[in-house]
């Protein structure tokens, strides 16, 4: 028998929540972990994954149940087995206020890590993270990437006997997101490192050599990535839209059908899509029509998805669809050819930095625009000059026929804004969030009544509940409800989907693919590089100058072309190829001046 | 069309904030207790009233004169013996330890001396530590000695007739409670309205408000009507506990007084709102707000009237909302006095208001992050 | 091998406080300037002495007897009469608050006082209760004294010769200069400043900031982070210390009576104090707002008015009495001004140290159970 890392039985965690009473997080949860190994923790929110790991840290004690790491009894004694283990919580405490060198000897110290193997570790850790240029900087100044990687780095100044990392990923740029997982993969083959990770990104969990797939404080199933991929196989597929139709309107259409279809994902200008097992053939015929589909290879992903999916209590009605139809009766704008957003040279200066470097674009009505790039790109700061938020230093800058900064209240009255982080008031209820909000637009009486009532139906809200405590995943929907309550012409969504489980994501894209279809202009900033593939077009930031604009197509084909020998196949490759194509041709130049 | 179009978010506005304040249980008693216990706490121990004196008494004389004096004393009901000495090596121990505020001393002839009808002595003498203390009590004693000497027709036949206008018996609590309606709403409508805008700010939901058709005006008038509101609940609090509990007689018209509170809610609430929209983080929010509570409260007259401080200091008060806060509310409620005699103390209100709110207002949208 | 593992943690940890207490500004500018700036309030600002009262004297009866009696008025330093002849002036004066006393002398004075009963009126305004009794004091005092010098000339009409003279000996602060009794105090407001305003924030930020989770999955023991989080903190106090005890020498000239080491010792104890008074409070409400609230409404406030600052304990009912003597404040207050004005007093120095001691041992004990490592 291999060494085992941890063990759990019958685990039970409680916590009280004064207005629902009870709430179990961790449900006689039992499991066994190797030692030497890469486990992964997958679920949808609220599964339990990051109280998991806060009792395996021993920051919790469980109601009932019993649970070693390492041999120990963690509940008996937590500094026993803290003094062997390095945790890196969901989000990592960095001393914002603190370098990056001191941030590093901090936690050194408090390992108390030999000064002379101090010096190799840091220099190690630095250049994995390549973040020896940075030191004297503060962490606060760092982008979120660099964030995540100096937490990461910190929490790794030793070398631990257990190494928990509780989704270390949420919120990062696919650049960064690979270097993490090169640090971690390093330190599994170098030093034989027992890692548990959590995570929402199967191709992340797909690494592991175990998955413990999680729901409702339960283990729904787990297993070697293989063996867990193998309960799609057969039923997954691809679909080409006729020429022609997005692919996101043939997306919609199969994901509106979830007693046929568990799950639709738009990709490459195809369609990805898993079918019931015991779904109807003929009715599968009459959806599908004349549109071409072929067998694909399954993958975790579908596996996932499939598992989720038959723990649903009852397959939900897609908002969307709803939303289609109490909207019926609101008359589509006219699609002109003026584009409703005008960017021309624009430039944001903070002191000597340039965040936002000399950007055009435009944005036409009813289009999905989808803005990328690593975190720090200036993604965030064009979003908040083109919300009216922050004056730009030089440039032009129209958003429906008008600049937002300068522009009376009523221009404002035309756009909607999603943040990036959850910024609707957590201790009102959701209703009183929707009156306020609705209030602030000027709404009232038995129109704000109505649309409120809409609102609540279509994203399936409840409205006596707190906001500030809803699963992340309502919390989305609502800050969605909030925006499209004064039906906005133009709606700009910062990183709406961080943080948010696949499940959420699905339905969060059927609404936003139906808004488009009504006209609404959709603007978007994401890290989900295969949500790119919803977009009419992308656009790629990084370091604050503008990349690459075009269709998901073009930027895929574009990425190809300059990619030597390298395969770009998905839109995440697309991504990481041409930011590094650009920044290889900026070290050249550098290296050539 | 326009009032309405003006006045609707608006009310949103405001709905939303009380909402937020008020919401929890938790949140209400920390608006609403506070008032009330300090209020009660310092109604009993504020006080500059001398009610309790414990003194020791040496009486080397143990004459017919001594114990008329010494039943004089004791009948103030202020003074009461705690100890009887025998010699005066005992003095310094009931002094230095604070037992005794005085030491009432009679020298062994004190009574042959008073017979020869000469002057004779008798020594008091005080801890000082307390110097209003100790002066309040050496007070007491000269009436009683004076009293005394007018009675054996020792000294000039004259009295003085005192008469104190709006305090008759001279309670210090009727001169402090009044301050407290205007000095402890203040303490918590500034740290709301400093925190009001900082804590949107950290939490990410200003942006939001930004980006709603809301005008700074709407904004600024929105998150200021709350807390002036609260403040005058708390005002309202203090008010009721002085006069129903304390039962300190009000002279003056009770609107006279929330005019006044009203200026200066409104003024204190401008300084609040100002912090606010300067500070970046609610942490920078609260330190501002505690460097500028400390001068307003010493300049105020709260504790010692301004008129004892140097001049300089005495012209920094004026643009301290607090110190004509307290002066309104204390000369309305026991002095009586009209919306005439108090009319100066709103010009200094009125002008921190109006400087500090569209200050704010531009601040919402100017400062950037 | 363990004591010096936990050492160099402690180390670390004291680095990195001392590091964010220098990087953030507002902590130095609550920590050493608003110090300094109540030092100079307190000395300069607060003061109950009465000087140049605004005396009304309306004489509806100018003899010369009465002029001797009325002119002691003019002599006084705490006193500036005004000359009237109509109380309905004066009695409007008092009402526009330009004048705070009002003295009649009624027509018929001389005459009632050879009579033997000659009677002056005093008109206070009772508003400032203890401005009105000090008036009342000088007021009386002079007037008094002038009929004595006549008396001592021989008129008879003013009493005889024997009778009873109150010598009157204040110890420790002859003069009653009430800077004497508020610049002590000031340390004690000063220190409890720091802890209220400065080291209340700290445990709560890191709660908030989602420190505390990283922290606590190290080798670090919970008294090792308490403990961390006061020591910067009491370097600032001391240099608060010095300030004060600079200003009360050579700004204020308050005697300093008692040895200085004891001043400075027990200061640095209640210093102690008050920051683990902070830190609890911190470490309990995991909330910075909360946090602040409190800490200004349990510790600072009461210190400022239940402690024995400017009111006298002993003329406060029993309830509150207890409340005060729950307050450390109370003790290093009563202490300290012992200490300035009276000198090395023994019995009250032991007692004080003791019970500060305890309170500094119960905080510190109650904190480190507030960063028990458990997030539930």
């Amino acid at each position: 028998m291999r060494d085992l890392t941890v063990r759990a039985e019958g685990l039970r965690q409680v916590f009280d929540d004064p207005d629902i009473g009870e709430v179990v997080a961790i449900d006689e949860l039992s499991l066994e972990i190797q030692a030497g190994e890469l486990t992964a923790l997958v679920g949808p929110d609220g599964a339990g994954k990051t109280t998991l790991m806060r009792l395996l840290a021993g920051l919790l004690k469980p109601a009932a149940g019993s649970l070693t790491v390492l041999g120990t009894d963690v509940l008996k004694h937590p500094q026993a087995v803290q003094d062997r283990i390095s945790y890196m919580p969901q989000r990592f405490g960095l001393y914002e206020d603190l370098s990056v060198q001191e941030n590093l000897d901090l936690y050194a110290d408090l390992h108390g890590v030999p000064p002379d193997q101090r010096k190799e570790r840091f220099g190690r850790m630095l250049e994995m993270t390549d973040m020896a240029r940075f030191t004297d900087r503060p962490a606060g100044k760092l982008s979120g990437g660099m964030k995540q990687k100096l937490g990461l780095a910190c929490t790794l100044v030793r070398s631990p006997d257990l190494l928990l990392l509780d989704e270390p990923s949420v919120g990062v740029d696919p650049l960064s997101r690979r270097d993490l997982w090169a640090i971690v993969q390093q330190l599994v083959d170098d030093e034989r490192l027992s890692v548990i990770i959590s995570t929402s990104y199967m191709d992340e969990a797909e690494r592991c050599a175990r998955v413990f797939v999680m729901d409702k404080g339960r283990i729904l199933a787990d297993g070697t990535p293989a063996a867990l991929t193998a309960k799609a196989a057969g039923l997954t597929f691809t679909a080409t839209p006729p020429a022609g139709t997005p692919a996101r309107e043939l997306q919609a259409r199969l994901i509106d059908h979830p007693s046929l279809v568990v799950d639709a994902v738009p990709e490459a200008g195809r369609v990805r899509f898993i079918r019931q097992p015991d779904a109807d053939q003929a009715k599968c015929e009459a959806l599908l029509g004349d549109i071409r589909t072929a067998p694909r290879a399954e993958e975790l992903e579908d596996a996932f998805m499939m598992l989720l999916r038959q723990q649903q209590d009852e397959p939900p009605q897609s908002p969307a669809s709803q939303a289609a139809e109490s909207d019926a009766d609101v008359p589509m704008p006219p699609r002109d050819e003026k584009p409703v957003i005008v960017v021309r040279d624009l430039v944001r200066k903070f002191g000597d930095f340039t965040a936002v470097a000399s950007t055009s674009f435009d944005v036409g009505r009813g289009e999905i625009f989808g803005l990328l790039g690593p975190n720090g790109a200036g993604k965030t700061t064009t979003f908040r000059m083109l919300c009216g938020l922050l004056p730009a230093t030089s440039g032009q800058l129209e958003v429906a026929g008008r600049n937002l900064r300068t522009a009376r209240a009523q221009a404002r009255a035309k756009i909607g804004y999603v943040a990036q982080k959850f910024a609707l008031y957590g201790n009102l209820s959701v209703r009183q969030n929707l009156e306020f909000f609705g209030g602030a637009y000027g709404m009232r009486g038995r129109e704000l009544a109505g649309r409120i009532k809409n609102a609540i139906a279509q994203f399936d809200l409840d409205p006596s509940a707190q906001s500030g405590l809803l699963p992340a995943g309502y919390k989305q929907r609502l800050a969605m409800a909030t925006g499209l309550l004064h039906r906005p012409e133009i709606l700009f969504l910062d990183e709406p989907t961080s943080g948010i489980d696949p499940l959420a994501r699905r339905a969060f894209w059927r609404t936003i693919t139906a808004l488009s279809k009504e006209g609404v202009t959709i603007v978007i900033t994401t890290h989900f590089m295969e949500e790119a593939e919803y977009c009419d077009r992308i656009a790629i930031q990084d370091a604050g100058e503008m990349l690459i604009i075009g269709t998901p197509a073009e930027v895929r084909e574009k990425a190809a072309a300059g990619a030597d020998g390298e395969t770009v196949r998905t839109m995440n490759d697309a991504f990481i190829a041409v930011v590094e194509q650009n920044r290889a041709r900026h070290d050249r130049q550098r290296a050539a001046a | 069309m326009g009032a309405i179009a003006f006045l609707f978010p608006l009310l949103a506005l405001i709905r939303k904030e009380l909402f937020a304040i008020l919401k929890d249980p938790s949140s209400r008693a920390l608006l609403f207790a506070p008032a009330l216990i300090q209020a009660l706490l310092f109604g009993y121990g504020a006080t500059y009233d001398l009610t309790n004196a414990p003194f020791a008494l040496l009486d080397q004389s143990r004459s017919e004169a001594s114990a008329r004096i010494v039943a004089d004393i004791e009948g103030t009901g202020v003074f009461h013996r705690i100890a009887t000495l025998q010699s005066t090596s005992q003095i310094a121990d009931q002094i230095e330890s604070g037992d005794a505020l005085l030491v009432v001393s009679f020298p062994a002839d004190f009574a042959a001396t008073l017979a020869r009808g000469e002057q004779a002595q008798v020594q008091a003498i005080f801890d000082g530590r307390n110097s209003s203390t100790a002066g309040l009590a050496a007070a007491y004693l000269s009436a009683i000695v004076a009293r005394y000497n007018a009675e054996e027709g020792a000294s000039a036949p004259l009295s003085i007739v005192r008469r104190a206008w709006f305090n008759p018996n001279f309670e210090s609590r009727w001169n402090l409670m009044p301050a407290l309606i205007a000095s402890l709403s203040m303490l918590q409508t500034l740290m709301l309205s400093a925190l009001s805008v900082a804590r949107e700010r950290e939490q990410g939901t200003f942006d939001q408000l930004l980006v709603t058709p809301l005008t700074p005006g709407q904004i600024l008038i929105g998150k200021a009507l709350p807390a002036i509101l609260i403040g005058l609940l708390q005002s309202t609090i203090i008010f009721l506990i002085i006069r129903f509990w304390f039962q300190i007689p009000m002279n003056g018209q009770v609107w006279l007084m929330y005019l006044g509170l009203i200026a200066f809610t409104t003024a204190a609430v401008g300084l609040g709102l100002s912090i606010s929209a300067v500070a970046l983080t609610m942490q920078q929010a609260m330190l501002y707000t505690f460097i500028l509570i400390m001068p307003l409260m010493l300049l105020s007259g709260l504790l010692t009237p301004v008129r004892n401080m140097p001049a300089i200091l005495q012209w920094a008060t004026y643009a301290n909302p607090l110190r004509f806060g307290i002066d309104l509310v204390r000369r309305v409620y026991l002095e009586g006095a009209r919306l005439s005699d108090v009319a100066f103390d709103f010009v200094p209100l009125l002008a921190v208001a109006a400087v500090t709110l569209p200050l704010a207002a531009w601040l919402f949208r100017n400062r950037l992050s | 091998m363990i004591a010096v593992a936990s050492f160099s943690r402690l180390v670390a940890l004291t680095r990195k406080e001392t590091r964010q207490m220098l990087r953030d500004r507002s902590n130095l500018v609550v920590g050493l300037v608003l110090p300094a700036v109540l030092i100079l309030l307190f000395g300069y600002g607060l003061s109950f002495d009465v000087t140049d009262a605004r005396v009304a004297v309306v004489l509806e009866d100018s003899s010369p007897v009465t002029l001797n009696a009325v002119a002691g008025l003019a002599g006084s330093d705490y006193l500036s009469p005004i000359w009237m002849h109509s109380m309905p002036e004066a009695e409007a004066m008092i009402r526009a608050g330009e004048a705070d006393a009002i003295l009649r002398v009624p027509s018929e004075f001389t005459r009632d006082l050879s009579h033997g009963s000659g009677t002056l009126q005093l008109i206070l305004n009772g508003v400032d209760s203890n401005t009105a009794q000090s008036i009342e004091g000088y007021a009386t005092g002079a007037i008094t004294n002038a009929l004595e010098h006549l008396a001592d000339r021989g008129d008879a009409r003013f009493g005889d010769a024997g009778g009873i003279t109150l010598v009157q000996r204040t110890w420790f602060n002859e003069a009653g200069t009430s800077t004497w009794f508020l610049v002590p105090g000031l340390i004690v407001l000063v220190m409890t400043l720091i802890g209220a305003f400065l080291t209340s924030l700290l445990i709560a930020r890191e709660w908030e900031r989602g420190t505390l989770e990283s922290l606590f999955v190290t080798p670090v023991r919970p008294l090792e982070l308490v403990l961390s989080k006061l020591a910067p903190y009491l370097v600032i106090g001391a240099i608060d210390l010095v300030m004060c005890l600079l200003a009360a020498k050579f700004l204020f000239h308050v005697p300093m009576r008692g040895s200085l080491w004891i001043i400075v010792l027990s200061s640095m104890l209640y210093l102690l104090v008050s920051l683990a008074m902070g830190l609890w409070i911190s470490g309990v409400t995991r909330n910075q707002f909360a946090a602040s609230q409190m800490a200004l409404l349990a510790s600072f406030m009461p210190a400022m008015m239940l402690s024995g600052f400017v009111f006298d304990l002993r003329n406060v009912p029993l309830v509150v009495q207890v409340i005060s003597q729950a307050l450390p404040a109370t003790h290093f207050m009563s202490l300290v001004k012992t200490l300035f004005m009276v000198g090395n007093y023994w019995p009250e120095i032991a007692k004080s140290v003791v019970i500060l001691s305890l309170y500094g041992v119960l905080l510190i004990w109650a904190t480190r159970r507030t960063l028990a490592k458990r997030l539930d």
